[in-house]
């Protein structure tokens, strides 16, 4: 993997570099346009959405897609057949992780090394108390909110699918790939604390994974109160 | 190359005590499930008129499951990103916590039908000598060259 860390700050120089190319507000607010759909975003419908030309909105994409921060792909048109044109240059989020903190902070090394502790003395259940008080504790912060706010402000990224509520961003991904049993159940305890917290019914949130997005899915929530 | 995987678990349980029959009765829906997921290819079946019987190994409280898949994601996502996980999230309810451990994958030739005592010396193998390119894990996970060198459209 291509990693340089700048010796005096302990901070990955290319993580550094693609945040700095946020800084721009036309170039951000493209970027979070593309992460709210989800992906699969074309150049005039990111340009609509910010409100700048086309030809500006392709120029910021392609450069967030340089910085490592995008991916871009090519996606057919809907109308097949002569005049249909060309397939649709297409944005989505990249997968990498990228973190900048300072003063450098490593939270991962020691999660992980906790979830090999958990999982070699076959703790999982008392992680799950754990995650689920933890829970309690944040939600009780957060009574009366709207719960796809509190979540949103906890970098779940819900959107509405149905009657249901899913979530986009696992905020605990990178330690999920190592142990996603064991992460996936405290996310579930954690997320159902949170709603008990909240004053919400805690069942509302179920195990319901799908490749890519958050494994936990709400059901039920009223959200109008 | 397909990707083959097992797994063993020892039951808390006889098979046809109560408290195994959240986990004997979620056998048929899941296993339905891989056999309709993308990149499924074959599972062992102890008994095809019977989906909910068990392939048990020497001790019928020390069971198995056996597949093969056309790649590590396809695997994944049936195992971590289906119904099947809110299973493995309560395995603790059916199985004993094992310390050694309990699930292997290995490359086969298309077509090779994996057998049980092949399973149970590649997971020997895991356990004694750890992770590598014959008897690996999702975490110490070893790519097939020949595999990896042809796109998949080719190659399955």
């Amino acid at each position: 993997m291509r990693s340089r860390v700048n010796r005096l700050r302990g901070v990955r120089d290319d993580d550094l570099d693609a945040v700095t190319h946020l800084h721009d507000p036309v170039r951000r607010a493209l970027y979070d346009h593309v992460v709210a759909q989800g992906g699969g975003v074309a150049r005039g419908q990111a340009a609509a959405a910010v409100g700048v030309s086309r030809t500006l909105a392709a120029h910021h994409l392609d450069r967030l897609v340089e910085a490592g921060l995008l991916e871009s792909g090519f996606q057919a048109p809907l109308k097949k057949g002569p005049g249909s044109g060309r397939p649709a240059k297409v944005y989505r989020r990249a997968p990498a992780e990228r973190s900048v903190n300072l003063p450098p902070r490593d939270y991962t090394v020691v999660a992980g090394v906790l979830a090999d502790v958990v999982e070699t003395l076959g703790a999982g259940e008392q992680a799950e108390r754990v995650a689920r008080r933890a829970g309690e504790r944040i939600g009780a912060g957060h009574a009366h909110e709207p719960v796809d706010a509190v979540l949103r402000g906890r970098g779940y990224e819900p959107y509405a699918d149905g009657d249901a509520m899913r979530m986009r961003n696992c905020p605990f991904h990178a330690l999920s790939q190592n142990h996603p049993v064991l992460v996936c159940a405290m996310n579930l305890a954690l997320c159902q604390g949170l709603l008990a917290g909240m004053g919400e019914d805690p069942d509302a949130a179920r195990m319901d994974p799908r490749p890519g997005e958050c494994c936990v899915t709400l059901t039920s929530i009223n959200n109008d109160d | 190359m397909h990707l083959a995987q097992m797994n063993v678990a020892r039951l808390i349980a006889p098979a046809d005590d109560p408290r195994s029959a959240d986990f004997i009765d979620g056998l048929e829906p899941i296993n339905s499930l891989a056999d309709g997921a993308p990149g499924f290819v074959w599972r062992m079946q102890a008994d095809e008129l019977d989906p909910r019987a068990l392939i048990e190994h020497v001790d019928p409280m020390v069971i198995t499951t056996y597949s093969v898949w056309e790649s590590r994601d396809d695997l994944w996502n049936f195992v971590y990103r289906s119904e099947h996980m809110d299973y493995l999230r309560r395995r603790r309810e059916w199985f004993e916590h094992m310390r050694d451990p309990y699930a292997v994958m290995w490359w086969i030739p298309v077509g090779h039908v994996p057998t049980v005592p092949e399973g149970f010396e590649r997971l020997e193998r895991l356990r004694t000598q750890g992770p590598g390119p014959e008897a690996f894990t999702f975490r110490d996970f070893y790519e097939d060259a020949e595999a990896t060198a042809m796109p998949r459209h080719i190659s399955s």
